[in-house]
């Protein structure tokens, strides 16, 4: 930076000033100042959800560092002395027996565990809205491609941070969810016994997983988390924030509120809003009752045993799973030259392929997308999910795959409230695990399209008031009222993927894939609502004298209401 | 009916239903808790016995078969115990109203009186689990070691079915083990003595009479003392945590969003 | 109604075929007029709002002061009830703290401070001269290097890059021990005596009543050095049903005794407790995964993900009436793994 210069002939007037002055001259912060001093931020409540996430994340660096000054993760036995009675001198490992500490002894201990927790749930979540919000808006398009990978990875990674914290208490429940993915590691092939082994430190549960997850939990993955954060908070920088179509809103523009004050106020503002209401839920309503669940122990287990709600979706696809298609099993007895292997894929099938499927998906499907559209070009605009009908199907075909996996964790649940079978309610989400996404698409991209019709007739011949009039004529007709510019605008301001023909590479030659992008082009984009045209709204105004006769008309007709 | 059904997948339902189980469970159990159990009857006078058997004929005998030896409909009652009737009478579970999976508790159709009778004339007819003597049953003077003791046997014997707050869980082809909240002391020592339905028999060599009273001591303290949380969402565990977070916790924040980005008037 | 009222498919041809190209769009209106607010035109709306804001930000140090309050006045006394006061007070306080000094924060911004949007241009991400500077720079520092001329520098390098990592996986060898054979053998044993979980107190077999469930461990486990290791393989479910009902396979027909069966509770999917016993129905269920065993079929699986019976415990009786192991299991317990065979 150019600070010794500045030093030389600058003199700082006002209190303010010399304050800048000094940093200013050290570090150089006038030019981030300047950057970010009246940066601009667009405004909608959607926009939000990653702040949400921001805002929870550092919620659980603050409640988490306060918890790692009293657990202590060890697996060592104990007996519990502390102040919970039915507890009272049973055996427990250390970590467990601390966690009931941090619980009952420590002021303000419980509140914080509360906090915590409630906070992972609420990170998740944010993090998950957030994405779909990217997705179903179109925000992940070019330049902003890496920013959406970013954003896929730090969802894995709240996923681990949850993960590795539910199993630090050391308590039943967690540990029997631990069990699980041994169980399932246990089944990968080769390696898996190994690895097995290896995490556990031997046989499970050893002694040894706490305090390795621990440092997980608390290290590394919140360090990653960390370095992800930053860099994609550099990318939301470099591109500037995206934004609605609307009046005045262009695809070479930002409109909104400046940092400084108004949107500073605001952000900073939600921060304290965000972990008020976290605070609120963790004074009110209990999470993760531990002393509930007793310590661990491989011989008992909890009706209702679950993993939390953002792992549900794995756990579903276990449960989903059939270990015998009729007489069929999924479990094989491989014979090789050294001898039988086993092969479990009723375990290795469920836990890897739907998140396979979804993992992948959700990470290529910017370059899908721009392979299908053929649509390179940069894009600062948001689409209303609306007028994307191919996406918006595709993601909601994808979300109804997701929940019917997450339905499925909590079968036996569903079964005892609803007074249905368990085992029906397993057939039936097998059903929907292939059907569902299927409906969901169709009936997506109708409504989609039905929306834009709307939208269409709403430009083309105005709102519908609700008033009945009658013409001189007799005839009765519902009087539109006309839609002012910016209304409009807002309604016919958009592009409508279209589908783009196979097109011939340089020697004339139509390769496969390209027919089949063509396809798939076809497929998404042959049902097309377009935008209004001025001369269409030109040519409905001309048809539709009888609006403006009405509204002549207005005030002498017979008006009826609704 | 159908207004009713299409309510619950209402998203506040959920919310609704949590809400109401913990009014219905806190305000059962101050009920529950005054209303001190039953003295111990051991044995029976000779007209209670007969006076059991006329209700016996008129109830029961449909299904149970004359003197009790069973029929297609319902199993052989000899040799079940003056335990297994009190329970499954005294919680309303028989007569049975409709066949279904597993029958439901309902309001008892007997007297207390009724209820005493119908336990003597089965228990006449052979040997069997008797109703319990109080002794077993008073578990306010058990020291906290035996609470815990109780929690124990409870985890390991019955949690993975009852859950591990005694919530209830489900079971195979709509049957499901009930919560244990604002269930007598009695009927709680009944039911681990008998085995009603596909809950299987916890016999006094299997689980002593003392540690069934632990067992019973460890349910009431952890239904008396409540969750130090606060609300316990049934206990249902991560199941209703992530739905509140879905609905309350990203419902609160989303309503907060919308005020902070519109305009001010 | 006037026919255009319609939005059905074909009422104004709406739905148009693709490739049909683009007509001209609409004009561009530009931002609304900026519409004042009620604190910009009415000084007494003005007033009313900093009077707003400065409550909220009293209701914040309210909320302070009950965390305070709540901290240092409301005793734990080793009830639920206290803990579930202080908890919630220092919840409520801290709340309040938080969502005062929030909201107002915002009701601050969004009455009082500028409401103008403004408009601000984008820039081209990268300058079309910055990258060929770069590439410049990266191709001159790729051609001063040489790398491209020297293969061999370029091919060893490679080598000893690919090499170079690989003791950093070695290095976590030492997490745990090999396999070896521990999955397939537990305590079970010749004459080991089947005794009550948790206590560890032997089980004679006229203890096991028709319709009992017994929730078993064996005899020494809560002695043995690696105990949870070891309990983690040997929990067994010990029931007793009428010995018509069960349908012993060849082989194992002396496996029970009297009715009396033994079977391993780790579920064969991946090894959770099955010790949902339904003593009607003869079925256990698995409450993580839902698997469901059908024990007079020998725990073959019935239903769920579970592939594999659950493994039996061969059992008899000794001179003292007690119930006893006849060997370990024949098969190892628990999850299928690789090797397992």
């Amino acid at each position: 930076m150019s600070s010794t210069s500045t030093t030389a002939t600058y003199q700082p007037a006002t209190k303010v000033g010399r304050i800048t002055d000094f940093v200013d001259s050290r570090v150089g912060g006038s030019s981030m100042v300047k950057e970010f001093g009246r940066k601009i931020f667009p405004d909608h409540w959607t926009f939000m959800f990653g702040e949400v996430a921001l805002y929870s994340f550092v919620i659980l660096l603050l409640s988490g560092t306060f918890l790692t000054f009293f657990f202590d993760p060890s697996m060592a036995e104990t007996h519990y002395d502390g102040s919970y009675v039915p507890l009272k001198g049973v055996e427990m490992s250390v970590a467990y027996a601390s966690s009931l500490d941090i619980s009952f002894d420590i002021r303000g201990g419980l509140f914080m565990r509360q906090v915590h927790h409630w906070s992972a749930l609420l990170f998740v979540a944010a993090v998950s809205v957030h994405m779909l919000r990217v997705f179903f808006t179109g925000a992940f398009r070019r330049p902003r491609e890496l920013n959406w990978v970013v954003g896929g990875v730090l969802l894995i990674l709240a996923m681990a941070a949850g993960f590795t914290g539910y199993s630090l208490p050391d308590d039943l429940l967690s540990g029997n969810g631990l069990r699980i993915i041994d169980g399932v590691i246990k089944s990968v092939p080769v390696v898996g016994t190994y690895i097995s082994f290896f995490l556990f430190g031997g046989e499970f549960p050893g002694t040894d997983i706490i305090g390795r997850l621990y440092v997980l939990h608390i290290l590394l993955i919140p360090a990653i988390i960390l370095l992800m954060i930053a860099i994609h908070l550099f990318m939301v920088v470099v591109h500037k924030h995206t934004q609605y179509p609307g009046p005045g809103r262009t695809n070479d523009n930002v409109v909104g509120f400046p940092v400084g004050p108004v949107y500073a106020a605001k952000a900073g503002g939600f921060f304290f809003i965000v972990f008020g209401i976290i605070a609120f839920i963790s004074a009110a309503f209990t999470i993760n009752p531990i002393w509930n669940y007793g310590p661990y122990d491989p011989s008992p287990v909890s009706a209702g045993t679950q993993p939390d709600w953002y792992i549900g979706w794995v756990d579903g696809a276990l449960r989903l799973m059939p270990g015998w298609l009729g007489s069929f099993p999924f479990e094989w007895e491989i014979p090789f030259p050294w001898g039988t292997n086993t092969l479990s894929l009723n375990v290795l099938l469920p836990a890897l392929v739907p998140a396979g499927i979804v993992f992948t998906l959700l990470f290529t499907w910017p370059w899908i997308e721009r392979w299908i559209t053929k649509d390179n070009r940069e894009h600062h605009l948001l689409d209303r999910p609306r007028n994307a009908p191919g996406r918006t199907a595709v993601g909601v075909a994808g979300v109804v795959f997701y929940c019917v996996m997450w339905a499925a964790a909590s079968s036996d649940l569903i079964a005892t409230h609803f007074s249905v079978s368990l085992n029906d309610v397993t057939y039936w989400l097998r059903v929907l695990f292939f059907l569902g996404p299927v409906l969901g698409f169709i009936i997506t991209r109708r409504i989609a399209l039905a929306l834009q019709r709307k939208d269409r007739e709403i430009a083309l011949h105005g709102r519908e008031t609700g008033r009945i009039v009658r013409l001189p004529h007799g005839e009765y007709i519902e009087v539109h009222e006309p839609l002012d510019d910016y209304k409009l605008y807002k309604l016919v301001s958009y592009d409508a993927p279209m589908t783009v023909p196979a097109e011939a590479d340089r020697n004339g030659h139509i390769s496969k894939s390209e027919k089949r992008r063509a396809m798939i082009s076809r497929f998404l984009f042959e049902d097309r609502v377009a935008p209004v045209t001025p001369a269409e709204l030109e040519e409905a105004h001309s048809h539709g004298h009888q609006d403006q006769l009405a509204t002549d008309a207005d005030n002498a007709a017979v008006v009826e209401k609704h | 009916m159908k207004a009713l059904s299409q309510r619950r997948r209402h998203p506040m339902a959920a919310i609704a239903l949590l809400l109401l189980g913990l009014l219905v469970t806190g305000g059962l159990y101050a009920v529950a808790s005054t209303a001190n159990e039953a003295k111990a009857e051991t044995t029976y006078s000779a007209s209670d016995i007969a006076e059991g058997e006329k209700l016996f004929v008129a109830n029961c005998a449909t299904c149970h078969g004359m003197g009790a030896s069973g029929t297609d409909d319902g199993p052989s009652l000899v040799g079940v115990g003056a335990a297994s009737v009190d329970f499954q009478v005294g919680t309303g579970r028989m007569p049975l109203q409709m066949s279904g999976p597993q029958a439901m508790e309902k309001p008892n159709q007997f007297t207390e009186e009724q209820t005493a009778q119908l336990s003597a004339y089965v228990a006449s007819l052979g040997a069997g689990p008797g109703i319990p003597d109080e002794e077993y049953l008073e578990h306010e003077g058990l020291e906290a070691e035996e609470i815990a003791e109780g929690g124990e046997i409870f985890r390991v014997n019955c949690a993975m079915c009852h859950n591990a707050a005694a919530a209830g869980g489900a079971l195979t082809r709509g049957k499901f083990a009930p919560g244990l909240a604002d269930v007598s002391e009695k009927h709680i020592y009944e039911a681990m003595a008998t085995g009603p339905q596909n809950m299987p028999v916890f016999n006094d060599a299997n689980i002593t009479p003392e540690d069934k009273k632990k067992v019973i001591g460890f349910l009431k303290t952890i239904e008396s003392q409540g969750s130090p949380g606060g609300a316990d969402l049934g206990s249902l565990g991560p199941v209703s945590e992530g739905l509140f977070i879905w609905v309350a916790g990203l419902g609160a924040v989303i309503g907060f969003t919308v005020w902070l980005t519109s305009r001010s008037s | 109604m006037s026919d255009h009222s319609n939005g059905g498919p074909h009422a104004s041809g709406t739905v148009t075929t693709a490739g049909q190209g683009e007509a001209e769009k609409f004009r561009d209106p530009g931002l609304p007029p900026h519409r004042p607010r009620l604190a910009d035109v009415d000084p007494r709306a003005e007033k009313r709002a900093e009077r707003q804001v400065a409550i909220l930000f009293v209701v914040s140090i309210i909320g302070t002061l009950a965390f305070f309050y709540a901290y240092f006045f409301i005793e734990l006394d080793q009830t639920i009830g206290t803990l579930r006061l202080q908890n919630l007070v220092l919840g409520l306080g801290t709340a309040f703290a938080m969502l005062g000094i929030g909201v107002g924060i915002v009701h601050w911004a969004k009455t009082l401070m500028p409401d103008h949007e403004v408009a601000e241009s984008r820039h081209e991400i990268r300058s079309e001269s910055d990258r060929q500077d770069a590439e410049k720079i990266v191709g001159d520092i790729i051609e001063e290097t040489g790398i491209k001329r020297r293969p061999l520098i370029r091919n060893s390098l490679i080598g000893a890059m690919l090499l170079a990592p690989l003791p950093a996986i070695a290095i976590f060898r030492d997490l745990g021990p090999l396999p070896g054979d521990t999955l397939r053998h537990t305590m079970w044993d010749t004459d080991v005596r089947l005794t009550r979980d948790p206590d560890g107190t032997p089980i004679k077999a006229s203890d096991v009543t028709i319709g009992s469930a017994f929730h078993v461990i064996p005899e020494g486990l809560n002695e043995a050095e690696h105990k949870l290791e070891e309990k983690a393989k040997a929990v067994v479910l010990l029931m007793r049903l009428n010995p018509e009902e069960l349908n012993p396979s060849e082989g194992r027909e002396d496996w029970g005794y009297n009715g009396i069966v033994a079977y391993s509770k780790i579920c064969t999917h991946v090894g959770c407790p099955v010790a949902l016993y339904e003593q009607q129905t003869h079925h256990l269920l698995c409450p993580c995964h839902q698997s469901t065993f059908d024990l007079t079929q020998e725990c073959k699986v019935i239903f769920g993900p579970a592939v594999r019976p659950l493994p039996q415990l061969p059992i008899t009786v000794n001179d003292e009436g007690y119930l006893v192991a006849r060997s370990d299991f024949h098969e190892p317990v628990g999850p299928s793994f690789w090797e397992r065979g």
